[in-house]
């Protein structure tokens, strides 16, 4: 009863993650269509929508730091919090490298001679998966969920040797592929870092149920 | 003094008639250290507390059993009390100075323990006004009545007076628990300067103010210790569910 007004702030910092999530999510396979249909006006759009992520980081930073200020917070409720600021900064990348996705994808020819997509298409699919146990576990304090993350990311990383691979091979056969291939290592790249930034939010996600961060009791 | 033990409770059980205040106490209380006593009202940390230098002995109906050793030596075993409170000060929640003046009621202590040459005794007041970081604040007015200070002053003039008898260990309930935003931040720093050369037990409703100055906290539950720790890893990892349930204000 004395915590209630508490309580339902936290649910609603909850609601938030998840949606700010929802969002990146979204760019993400924004961006993968918008590759495959070489389509420049979704790319722009994913650009510009950008901004409402930025918006909710803020929104989200702002809440936590109310909490701090009011709630003064200890314990599960502290570690729950200084998660929540540690993970917005990732996801807000995440949006940012969507963002620096469709970016590339706005300059690609039109007449592509990269057939095969799919591996980047799976890295994407990968990755959101990532992002999605992140939040996930952190809602639901799960840890077995938080720590599966980190092991998700080796697909993630195989996904992008196989892309390199790919390009290298396109280059051998036709020099002037070269600027198209370079532009898709560059979104490989993206998606791997995008992967990087979930096992953050996922090393983040074990503290907040364990205390402990990659190994380290912080406090 | 600092990481040695200076209390030392064995399966000590406290009965106030046929209630059980304290139950089946055993805790290690290290030198050189601030410890925090916290729990809700009634949990037996102010007990415990006043067991330590035995203010409990004019309690009606107060029994003990267990063992409290102060430096090795057993406080219910034929101690002295006017020596083991000499070494043991004490500083209440409400300021309590005597209707004296400033530097009588410094000498106070020091007088009843034979001291009666007036330059040892001035030099005892300026010592302890000093360590209590009211020197300068008082040093024109030692002659005029401490009542006529300010909360806040007060609760330093009886530190200060608890200091004037070279005690080895201060007990603090609830010190600051009377006074505003101001005197209470100087109090803190106070404790964290005297932590150097004194051991502290410190008994406090406020939880922020056990994380800001303490190194150790014990949660005290029903006249149990339920969990004592670190205070970092008690407020942020703390082990046992009712800990939790309490400092995140659950219940209580």
């Amino acid at each position: 009863m004395m915590r209630s007004r508490f309580d339902e702030q936290l649910n609603q910092l909850n609601e938030n993650l998840i949606e700010m999530g929802a969002m990146v999510e979204d760019a993400i396979t924004k961006s993968v269509k918008a590759l495959k249909e070489r389509d420049v006006e979704a790319s722009r759009k994913i650009e510009r929508d950008d901004h409402l992520i930025n918006e909710k980081e803020k929104e989200i930073e702002s809440l936590c730091l109310k909490l701090l200020l009011n709630q003064q917070p200890v314990a599960r409720d502290l570690r729950t919090i200084s998660t929540a600021l540690k993970m917005i900064t990732d996801i807000e990348r995440i949006g940012d490298h969507a963002a620096d996705i469709a970016e590339i994808c706005v300059h690609l020819p039109v007449e592509s001679h990269v057939t095969d997509i799919e591996p980047i298409a799976a890295m994407a699919k990968a990755t959101m998966r990532m992002v999605r146990a992140s939040i996930e576990a952190y809602v639901k304090k799960d840890l077995a969920l938080a720590q599966s993350v980190t092991e998700m990311d080796d697909e993630v990383d195989e996904l992008f040797i196989a892309v390199r691979q790919d390009m290298i091979a396109l280059v051998h056969k036709d020099p002037n592929d070269g600027s198209e291939a370079f532009d898709i290592m560059q979104i490989a790249k993206y998606f791997e870092r995008i992967g990087d930034h979930a096992v953050n939010i996922g090393e983040w996600v074990v503290f907040s149920i364990t205390g402990i961060h990659k190994n380290t009791r912080i406090l | 003094m600092k990481d040695k033990s200076i209390f030392e409770i064995k399966s000590l059980d406290l009965f106030y008639g046929n209630f059980q205040a304290l139950k089946s106490i055993n805790m290690e209380l290290a030198g050189g250290e601030i410890t925090a006593f916290i729990g809700p009202s009634g949990c037996g940390k102010s007990t415990l507390l006043k067991t330590l230098n035995r203010m409990n002995d004019l309690v009606e109906g107060c029994r003990i059993t267990g063992t409290v050793r102060l430096m090795g030596q057993d406080v219910y075993g034929g101690m002295d009390v006017n020596l083991l409170r000499r070494r043991v000060g004490m500083v209440f929640q409400k300021p309590n100075p005597f209707p004296m003046s400033v530097y009588d009621n410094i000498a106070f202590g020091p007088r009843t323990h034979g001291v009666k040459k007036k330059s040892a005794l001035d030099s005892v007041v300026e010592k302890s006004l000093r360590d209590a970081a009211i020197w300068d604040e008082v040093k024109d007015r030692l002659k005029k009545p401490a009542l006529a200070l300010s909360g806040g002053q007060q609760q330093r003039l009886c530190i200060a007076r608890a200091l004037a008898v070279g005690p080895e260990v201060l007990l603090m309930d609830e010190p600051t628990s009377a006074l505003d935003p101001i005197s209470t931040g100087k109090i803190e720093e106070l404790l964290l300067q005297l932590r150097e050369e004194y051991s502290i037990v410190i008994v406090t409703h406020n939880m922020q103010q056990a994380t800001r100055v303490s190194d150790r906290t014990a949660f005290f539950l029903l006249g149990e210790v339920v969990e004592y720790a670190k205070t970092e890893t008690m407020f942020s990892m703390p082990k046992d569910k009712r800990t939790e349930d309490y400092i995140t204000g659950r219940f209580g």
